[in-house]
């Protein structure tokens, strides 16, 4: 019975701005916004105007002058005569490699841990309990330390090698474990056409193409699950898929292995994980596998116990319930704050020179930033590759946290 | 704009404070104490001693400046500096001078724009090496595991050595000289460079100094000395001629025995415009009359200082070798004070 119309609309007057509640808090953002950008014109305006009167300027042109100093861990062809910026991306690789081996570490540590806290053996889930609690509440530059003192300490240095009687050997005459870092044989092809990068690529081909090929494999699986119920056996076609190409082709191309041995100071040849590398890595992952490992336990307790025991009733085994229905649930929980794990371990990874790896931050930040006085311009690139790196791995996460998440429709 | 705004937000800290940096002068009497920058520890030229105590050969320079500027050698806040800090620290103000082993080189005398007031120790890189090892020359050094304190100059001497020399070694870079100790003496490391006054003073304070060598090859020249901020020109001339101060004084016989006897007035026209019975170099200064007086009360001249802290009836035992006076054959020589 009530017949109402929208009341006649007002043209719009200045004082709304201030006692309309629909406007006024446009009114107050742009006030605040325009604040912000007077303290940033100040900030930046002061700081060009002081470095002017320093007799300083912004110049990135050092990048391309000759950095003079040495790095001992290079992904890339560098030496002391290589520019600043070749020494700055050196870095960043070597960042990288810390970042990426850091957090597959991590994330299984991580897993284990988590799983394990919620296990219902008294004494395992107590020992997971203390790890956790002695490693998220120590910060990580002192486990760094003190993973970098006793790794120097406790391993035998090369000279110990040395001798009739040495006081140490190696394992199996192949692994060196010294307190400088381990060396490890190393593959490599003596057939003339495949020494160098071929070699490996043909190699990488094939594991790209065997990852395909089992997946095709279990998809057919599934194909014929559907529609006859019964899943073959997919495990030693799977095998030979990965194996027999990969051995035919070493067979091939000639491979060999160069085994460690003592010459001169050091070790020579093989692969040489330097300490440095061994305990950043290590105190990084396990400082974060803590954090991990309560995102873990927290998702999994996130899943109600009731999907457990209605997948217990249809019969499923154990380890089934916890592949097919607790952990792709409890996965949505998990993901989101294990991106911001990895970015932390990440960015924690700039502690590095504690113990003498030359990351990022010790040789665009560090030797460059001290040898040529570029404090401004080197920090600014700093803050741009640690940005790139961080967006870069939220990218991917991202992306992996929308295959994961539950798809409402 | 867009680029300055970025700027300005990661340079609030470091570089409000230089834009008052005219008269530190002003600064430092106002202050009432002398902000003097050396290093974390370094026995002999900067390191506390049982009592808390800065004490040190260029710990006696910072001494030797509160004590001409205020009158008091006491009045000195030493700030610890690493080889990353201790340039920002002087840029930004923090500190007033620096005397931290630091090398005079061109680069950052000019494009750091540092000021340069003298040389308090002639240096040279060396290296030290575990007895041991019997190695007798750095050219045996091939394939060696080389710990080299970072963002100094001995990283760059090293890698030009070794590339003139055509021989590989693996560099760990470490932080501070405390830092580099326990990996020297673990064996993580097969040879310790840095320069050699340092070799001798990190030597001294090893559990047996005598199972290490310092080996013979210097590779470079190292002028040690004070610095201040460029663009402060009297500030700079009152660390330089403190410092010439100390080291005419022991060119012209004035030590800490004789200072009181010989300020009463002497013979030599050049003690008495030192001491400030004659002429009014101080007043040029911008000091009192007695300012060299005082510096030299703080810790006796230069060979006394060089003899307490760092000489050779310390454990450090450094011979005066290049740091002589010229008089004796060394390089020490003070223009005149006139």
């Amino acid at each position: 019975m009530t017949t109402m119309s929208d009341p006649p609309s007002e043209s719009f007057r200045p004082s709304q701005l201030l006692n309309d509640t629909r406007y006024r808090s446009y009114t107050f953002q742009f006030i605040a916004l325009l604040c912000l950008i007077g303290l940033m014109a100040f900030l930046g305006i002061n700081l060009v105007r002081n470095l002017a009167a320093a007799g300083l300027n912004i110049s990135f042109e050092f990048l391309g002058e000759p950095a003079g100093y040495d790095i001992n861990q290079r992904l890339l062809e560098y030496d002391s005569q290589s520019s600043h910026w070749r020494a700055s991306v050196v870095g960043a690789l070597n960042t990288l490699l810390v970042a990426f081996v850091g957090c597959i570490l991590a994330t299984i540590i991580g897993v284990v841990v988590g799983v394990l806290r919620l296990s219902k053996n008294w004494l395992i889930s107590k020992i997971m309990s203390v790890y956790v609690e002695i490693f998220r509440n120590v910060p990580v530059l002192v486990w760094i330390l003190i993973v970098m003192a006793v790794f120097v300490a406790v391993l035998p240095q090369p000279r110990d090698f040395r001798g009739d009687s040495p006081e140490a050997s190696m394992f199996l005459d192949l692994f060196a474990f010294t307190g400088r870092g381990f060396y490890f044989p190393q593959p490599y092809f003596t057939v003339e056409w495949a020494t160098g990068s071929t070699g490996w690529l043909i190699i990488i081909a094939l594991l790209v193409g065997a990852l395909f090929g089992t997946r095709a494999m279990l998809a057919r699986a599934t194909r014929i699950q559907e529609a006859t119920g019964v899943r073959p056996n997919t495990l030693w076609i799977n095998l030979a898929i990965w194996f027999v190409p990969l051995i035919l082709a070493c067979v091939i191309m000639g491979l060999a292995w160069d085994i460690p041995e003592l010459r001169g100071f050091n070790f020579q040849g093989g692969i040489f994980a330097r300490n440095s590398f061994i305990a950043l890595t290590l105190a990084l992952s396990i400082y974060t596998a803590a954090f991990i490992a309560e995102n873990v336990r927290a998702g999994i307790l996130a899943v109600s116990k009731g999907q457990t025991e209605a997948a217990a009733s249809l019969g499923l085994r154990p380890n089934r319930i916890m592949n097919l229905v607790i952990l792709p649930q409890a996965l949505r929980v998990i993901i989101p704050p294990l991106i911001s794990q990895y970015l932390n371990l990440t960015k924690n990874s700039s502690l590095a020179i504690a113990v003498g790896y030359m990351d990022l931050t010790g040789t665009l930040g560090g030797i460059t930033l001290n040898q040529t006085g570029r404090a401004i311009e080197c920090v600014l690139l700093l803050m741009l590759f640690y940005l790139t790196f961080s967006l870069a791995i939220s990218a991917i996460m991202n992306v992996y946290n929308n295959a994961v998440k539950l798809k409402e429709r | 704009m867009k680029k300055s705004v970025i700027l300005g937000t990661v340079t609030i800290a470091g570089l409000a404070a230089s834009a008052a940096a005219a008269a530190t002068l002003d600064d430092v009497k106002a202050r009432g104490t002398l902000n003097c920058g050396v290093t974390t520890g370094l026995v002999g030229f900067a390191a506390p001693d049982a009592n808390g105590e800065w004490d040190g050969f260029d710990v006696g320079v910072c001494r030797a400046v509160a004590a001409a500027v205020l009158g008091d050698p006491t009045a000195v806040e030493f700030v610890p500096t690493t080889g990353k800090t201790r340039f920002t620290a002087l840029a930004s103000g923090e500190i007033d001078m620096l005397a931290r082993n630091t090398t005079w080189t061109f680069s950052r005398d000019v494009d750091l724009k540092f000021e340069f007031v003298g040389i308090n120790y002639y240096d040279g890189q060396g290296f030290m090496v575990p007895k041991e090892l019997g190695v007798s020359s750095a050219k045996e050094l091939d394939g060696a595991t080389v710990c080299i304190q970072t963002g100094t100059t001995t990283e760059l001497n090293l890698a030009d050595f070794f590339r003139s020399n055509n021989i590989s070694y693996e560099p760990v870079p470490i932080e501070t000289n405390a830092e580099a100790q326990p990996l020297y003496l673990e064996g993580a490391c097969d040879v310790y460079t840095t320069d050699a006054s340092g070799l001798a003073a990190t030597r001294a304070a090893f559990e047996n100094p005598g199972d290490h060598v310092v080996l013979p090859e210097i590779i470079s020249k190292e002028p040690l000395g004070p610095l201040v901020r460029h663009g402060d020109n009297e500030w700079g001339d009152i660390v330089r001629w403190t410092l010439n101060a100390l080291i005419a004084a022991e060119e012209l016989g004035i030590t800490s025995a004789n200072l009181e006897e010989l300020a009463a007035g002497s013979d030599n026209p050049e003690i008495n415009r030192l001491l400030g019975t004659e002429g009014n170099l101080g007043e040029m200064l911008g000091l009192e009359a007695d300012w060299a007086m005082k510096a030299l009360m703080a810790g006796g001249n230069y060979g006394e200082l060089f003899e307490k802290n760092i000489g050779e009836n310390t454990p450090i035992g450094l011979s005066r070798g290049l740091n002589a006076q010229w008089t004796d054959g060394g390089l020490l020589y003070s223009p005149p004070f006139r």
